[in-house]
């Protein structure tokens, strides 16, 4: 079974974002990036399939800059067997994204697409949904666990109350979330393989797909900050506080 | 303007945060909520009583079991052209069936609004809140997921009229073979005025007893740190963050929490935040109303006894 999976280039999510001046959005300039981290659980996920036999196949595929090669070479120094970017340029919106894999899709037919459930630059949460959509096909979000059986899956969904069980037909879309799995570290000797594995880059225009933007951001702000609180000396002067000033228990 | 809203719903009551969601909707237009599910009619009954709904629509049926955002998705479509918006929660629900409608419609979802400016355009937080970006929408329907906590809840009217809808085709896509559900006696974490939430410095799933015994005695929700959740302290319904649930209540105490960019994101739009911690330049008393700076092992019982006095 063939499987593709996607990776985001984002900013490191320990780095602390600032906010440009002219308020067009944030500085990327000089700063830290790496590979989405649930992009990285989703890699991880096909590559622990392949070991485990039931995979044949990993393309991995990125929709960004040229800077997006590094990302999946990363992906590659995991285990996945070749790359594709789609040099797009940076802020493709998810249903753009989600367009330009219908297109690969079409090409490389893979039974089963892992995306990550959300990037952490945008927090948008779509991408997976809406090539799920543009396929026809079912979809599992948010996934903790997945058994493949022949031509179904069975998938464990993280709800906001709990867990969800679902039989899913194959080919489908799933999108990983927190606990599906701890991604390994890529070790030296990966990445010098992972440089000889093949990387094909294509433009937007040889998939026939429009990728002009459909939201226009009219501005960008650091969010309110709060007020500077007050550093109590013990649990009495906690609980006075919370009482008499705050007044909330 | 006509303003579509998926409901989230147990088939009894509303979910928390969608008479949030209802407010955001009537600032749009006249509102229709959708109610769908196996037996959904109490729950529709609830959504015609909040204030600003002009009608209710309701669709019975087995295809709705579970999840369903396939079948949920190709409902929403059957009447989709009739509206100029269509909303749903930005929770596991709402986030899992909008951008499949969106996509069908040839549209670019708006995700998780904060703020609604005019009917094109809307405020939304990016890179864990840090970054608040406002929007401007050029496609014809605009389909949106809003943050609750962003919104007053709606108050009540005389109910509006509750329509039938047929339901829309069954894709047969997925099979739905049933949920765990934590069962808790507390409120639940997007709903409570108090929450009290453990980070990796709780050590162990046990000691989390701790947290549980301070919030019985606030009546206060549990909540936990991605480290906290990653470490398998607690399960990841329990999860405050970027990546978790966002959570905005009147008093929210933080536990060995250290206070990553990503719980930040979660919760620091909490009305008053405490944080506990032992180390002094811990990141989550920049956001802190009042911090103690002290062993959570001696704090907590030390708390949690204070308040039975």
């Amino acid at each position: 079974m063939k499987v593709l999976v996607t990776v985001k280039r984002v900013i490191d999510p320990y780095v602390k974002v600032r906010v440009k001046s002219d308020g067009s959005g944030v500085e990327t300039a000089n700063i830290k990036m790496t590979m989405n981290p649930f992009c990285e659980i989703a890699v991880e996920q096909a590559v622990r399939m392949k070991e485990a036999g039931v995979v044949t196949e990993i393309v991995v595929v990125s929709v960004g800059a040229q800077q997006s090669q590094e990302t999946l070479r990363t992906a590659m120094a995991m285990g996945a067997d070749r790359g594709i970017l789609v040099d797009a340029g940076v802020d493709v919106e998810p249903l753009a994204v989600a367009k330009l894999l219908k297109a690969i899709i079409a090409k490389e037919n893979p039974q089963l697409v892992i995306t990550g459930k959300q990037a952490i630059d945008d927090d948008s949460n779509q991408t997976g949904q809406m090539i799920s959509a543009l396929m026809g096909w079912p979809q599992a979000t948010f996934i903790s666990t997945i058994t493949v059986n022949g031509d179904t899956a069975d998938v464990t969904r993280e709800i906001d109350g709990g867990l969800e069980k679902l039989t899913i037909k194959l080919p489908a879309v799933v999108t990983s979330d927190l606990r599906l799995n701890e991604p390994r570290y890529v070790t030296l000797p990966n990445i010098m393989k992972a440089k000889k594995k093949p990387m094909e880059v294509i433009k937007p225009d040889a998939l026939g797909v429009d990728v002009t933007p459909r939201l226009k951001v009219l501005k960008v702000q650091e969010p309110p900050s709060r007020s500077a609180g007050v550093k109590v000396a013990d649990v009495k002067e906690l609980v006075a506080k919370l009482k008499n000033e705050a007044r909330v228990i | 303007m006509s303003v579509l809203v998926l409901a989230e719903h147990d088939g009894k009551q509303l979910k928390p945060g969608v008479t949030n969601m209802l407010t955001a909707a009537a600032k749009l237009g006249d509102v229709t909520v959708l109610v769908a599910g196996t037996q959904a009619s109490e729950a529709a009954q609830a959504a015609a009583k909040v204030a600003g709904v002009k009608k209710v629509l309701l669709t019975e049926a087995p295809i709705y079991e579970g999840s369903a955002a396939e079948n949920l998705a190709a409902l929403v479509l059957t009447i989709a052209e009739q509206y100029s918006h269509i909303l749903g929660p930005a929770s596991a629900f709402g986030k899992n069936v909008l951008p499949r409608v969106a996509a069908s419609l040839d549209v670019q979802q708006i995700s998780e609004i904060s703020a609604v400016e005019s009917p094109d355009t809307f405020v939304r937080p990016t890179y864990a809140g840090n970054a608040m970006a406002t929007v401007q929408s050029s496609d014809r329907i605009k389909v949106i997921t809003v943050r609750a906590t962003a919104f007053d809840p709606a108050g009540e009217q005389g109910a509006a009229p509750v329509e039938n809808l047929a339901p829309g085709p069954d894709l047969g896509l997925t099979q739905y073979k049933g949920s765990e559900l934590s069962k808790s006696e507390r409120p639940e974490l997007t709903a409570a005025r108090i929450i009290v939430s453990g980070g990796r410095g709780m050590g162990s799933a046990e000691n989390f007893k701790l947290i549980e015994a301070l919030a019985d005695k606030l009546g206060a929700a549990v909540g936990a740190s991605r480290a906290a959740v990653d470490s398998g302290f607690m399960p990841n319904e329990y999860q405050v963050g970027q990546t978790g649930k966002i959570v905005a209540p009147e008093l929210y105490i933080a536990v060995g929490i250290s206070g990553a960019i990503q719980h930040l994101a979660g919760m620091k739009d909490s009305k008053v935040i405490v944080a506990i911690n032992k180390d002094a330049e811990a990141p989550i008393f920049s956001v802190a109303s009042y911090w103690l700076v002290d062993d959570l092992f001696k704090a907590v019982p030390e708390l949690t006894k204070e308040l039975s006095s």
